[in-house]
């Protein structure tokens, strides 16, 4: 079930000399074949339409441009793939590019936060696949061979994973032990169950019945409805697409994550640098006892649109599954986590004022490993950090706040999407979270964690 | 102020930011409402409108509001080096406690606008890994923040610790 090749000692693909090599040579089509196409929709009906313009010999002189305009973009695609070299040399991922601005990178290995090997749909036809190196500080972008035979990826990957945990460079990558697939089946209503979806639905079914009592107002909050509901169905059509065929499998250095209908990507998590957990819980998955994973790992703020991929690096740990099962996974990536609270963890009963919507679920508790923090109404969401991985706590009151004698605990990590955030504590609480998570995350950072024991029977879904 | 920093550092460990500090928000001050006083004043004097009388009063007052909260914050910050982490204390309407402790140090930036450079002024900022954390020491006397910067460089690079 596992998307992995068997891990092959012999015959590799990859000599271990470690000498600058070229990408595959088709890689310029794969890249720019998006482009080929985006200028081909452009160009076809703009001929068409447009036969005014002819050259002597009656070929079109927008036609022209545009073939001049391919030709251009390939020659350039090609010169690129030209310069491009890479190697894997003195611990470090080294790649040299640029024609007129050469540009030499070297990534540290021992930084490296994860390694996915991503086939896009044009990449499969050709058998080619992209290793993408994700690394603390710049984001996806900068680490991507693109494009590699797909046999010689996961090679590649094996040996940046050995480095990356100081192995030998021949080490293969370990064996990984399926954990949960997510049943295509399963996936897809659970989509459609997601409030972003079902709320508009609601009011458009309301509008509907609406539209007998109210005409105007009732057809201006059906076409709205209607609005939301296309931008919904792409985010679904979207999420459907890269969560296809989910397959978590466990190796001994971290988890695998498979997944994707038109591009797969194999993605690998290494357990130390997982920042963050997520169990987010929508308001209709709660009726089914659904529950999704969400792990944050390491990076920099990504502010240019291009980073788009690199910002996904809050990664789906599990689409969909039942919460026994979501809480069994996240025991395995964050060993003792308990993301239920104990009785005492909620607020006092005055912040009900601060907070009227989110009281219900607001919740923040910690543990000798992990600090929680619970929020939403809608849509329960819990934050699981674990003290290791805590870059600073922070307390906020404003004048709100301290009317009602609350404050606010922030546990910062490095990584961006979310932070652990205590919202509405007593402030005397407060102070002592600060000082307790303060002082237990300097007591974790000298006893490191042990690595998760192996693993137990899966729970039956539902 | 105590209320809140308390009981995670003693008042007394509580280093405070250095008269200066407050000199150069002065100033800022001064060179933001004087130049509106002067001109409103100026408005009051030209024009005789009874209204416009009180223009030059309510800027006054609006600077002296200005004056008094600059003050509050100028006395909210405080910072200590704790054994193993730094505390920075601000704010006067939103209050802040950030504890950062030294082993999470990714980088420290020491900055000083005009004002600054002419009292002999520096800010120092620690950047960790985390883009929420927030520990900014403003108004350190120049050498203060030189040796500051050299001590959290020296016990940051002793305690470091990886992501």
């Amino acid at each position: 079930m596992s998307m992995l090749p068997p891990p092959d000692s012999g015959a590799m693909p990859l000599g271990v000399g470690e000498t600058w090599r070229r990408l595959h040579p088709l890689s310029p089509i794969v890249r720019f074949g998006r482009v080929v196409i985006g200028v081909l929709v452009i160009a076809v009906p703009s001929i068409a339409e447009q036969p005014a313009l002819h050259r002597d010999d009656g070929f079109p002189v927008s036609a022209a441009i545009y073939a001049g305009i391919l030709i251009l973009g390939g020659l350039g695609g090609f010169v690129s793939w030209l310069v491009t070299r890479w190697r894997i040399a003195d611990g470090n991922l080294q790649i040299e590019t640029g024609f007129i601005r050469r540009q030499s990178l070297r990534i540290p290995l021992a930084r490296i936060q994860a390694v996915d090997v991503i086939s896009p749909l044009s990449g499969r036809l050709l058998g080619l696949a992209e290793v993408r190196v994700v690394s603390a500080g710049r984001g996806a972008e900068h680490g991507r061979l693109a494009y590699l035979t797909a046999a010689q990826a996961p090679v590649v990957r094996a040996r940046l994973l050995a480095l990356a945990h100081g192995l030998e460079v021949s080490t293969p990558e370990p064996v990984a032990l399926p954990l949960l697939h997510v049943q295509n089946g399963l996936l897809l209503p659970a989509l459609l169950m997601r409030s972003q979806v079902l709320a508009p639905v609601l009011i458009a079914i309301a509008a509907v019945a609406a539209i007998a009592a109210a005409p105007v107002l009732g057809a201006g909050a059906l076409g709205s409805a209607g609005t939301v509901l296309v931008v919904s169905a792409l985010g679904v059509a979207r999420a459907f697409n890269e969560d296809f065929d989910f397959a978590i499998s466990e190796a001994g250095d971290g988890v695998r994550l498979d997944r994707g209908l038109l591009q797969r990507r194999h993605e690998t998590i290494p357990y130390g640098r997982i920042q963050a957990v997520r169990v987010v819980e929508p308001l209709f998955w709660r009726a089914f006892g659904w529950a999704r994973l969400e792990v944050d790992v390491a990076r920099q703020s990504v502010s240019r649109e291009s980073d788009r991929d690199a910002q996904q690096v809050a990664r789906t740990l599990i689409p969909i599954a039942s919460r026994d099962q979501a809480l069994w996974l996240l025991a395995r990536v964050l060993p003792d986590a308990h993301p239920n609270p104990p009785p005492d963890a909620g607020p006092p009963s005055r912040a009900r004022w601060k907070a009227p919507l989110s009281f219900h679920f607001l919740a923040a508790w910690f543990g000798q490993r992990y600090v929680y923090a619970r929020t939403g109404r809608v849509q329960r969401s819990t934050i699981i950090v674990p003290l290791v991985k805590v870059q600073s706590v922070r307390l906020k009151s404003g004048p709100l706040q301290r009317a009602f004698r609350i404050a606010t605990v922030d546990v910062d990590t490095a990584g961006r999407r979310w932070q652990a955030s205590a919202r509405c504590r007593d402030d005397s609480e407060a102070v002592e979270m600060v000082r307790h998570i303060s002082e237990r995350a300097r007591l974790s950072r000298r006893v490191p964690p042990p690595l998760p024991a192996a693993p137990a029977a899966v729970p039956a879904a539902g | 102020m105590s209320v809140v920093t308390g009981p995670i550092i003693g008042a007394g460990e509580l280093k405070r930011l250095s008269p200066r500090f407050w000199l150069a928000r002065q100033t800022e001050l001064a060179i933001f409402w004087g130049p509106v006083f002067i001109a409103t004043l100026v408005v009051a004097l030209l024009v005789h409108v009874s209204t416009a009388d009180l223009l030059p009063v309510v800027v006054a007052l609006i600077a002296g509001v200005a004056w008094l909260v600059e003050r509050g914050r100028y006395r909210a910050w405080g910072y200590a080096e704790r054994e193993d982490d730094l505390i920075v204390t601000r704010g006067l309407m939103f209050r802040h406690v950030s504890v950062v402790p030294y082993g999470r140090m990714q980088f420290i930036d020491v900055t000083a606008g005009p004002i600054d450079r002419a009292l002999g002024l520096a800010t120092v900022q620690l950047h960790t890994a985390a883009a929420a954390t927030d520990a900014r020491i403003p108004g350190l006397i120049r050498p203060d923040a030189d040796a500051l910067r050299d001590r959290l460089a020296l016990v940051g690079e002793a305690k470091a610790t990886g992501l």
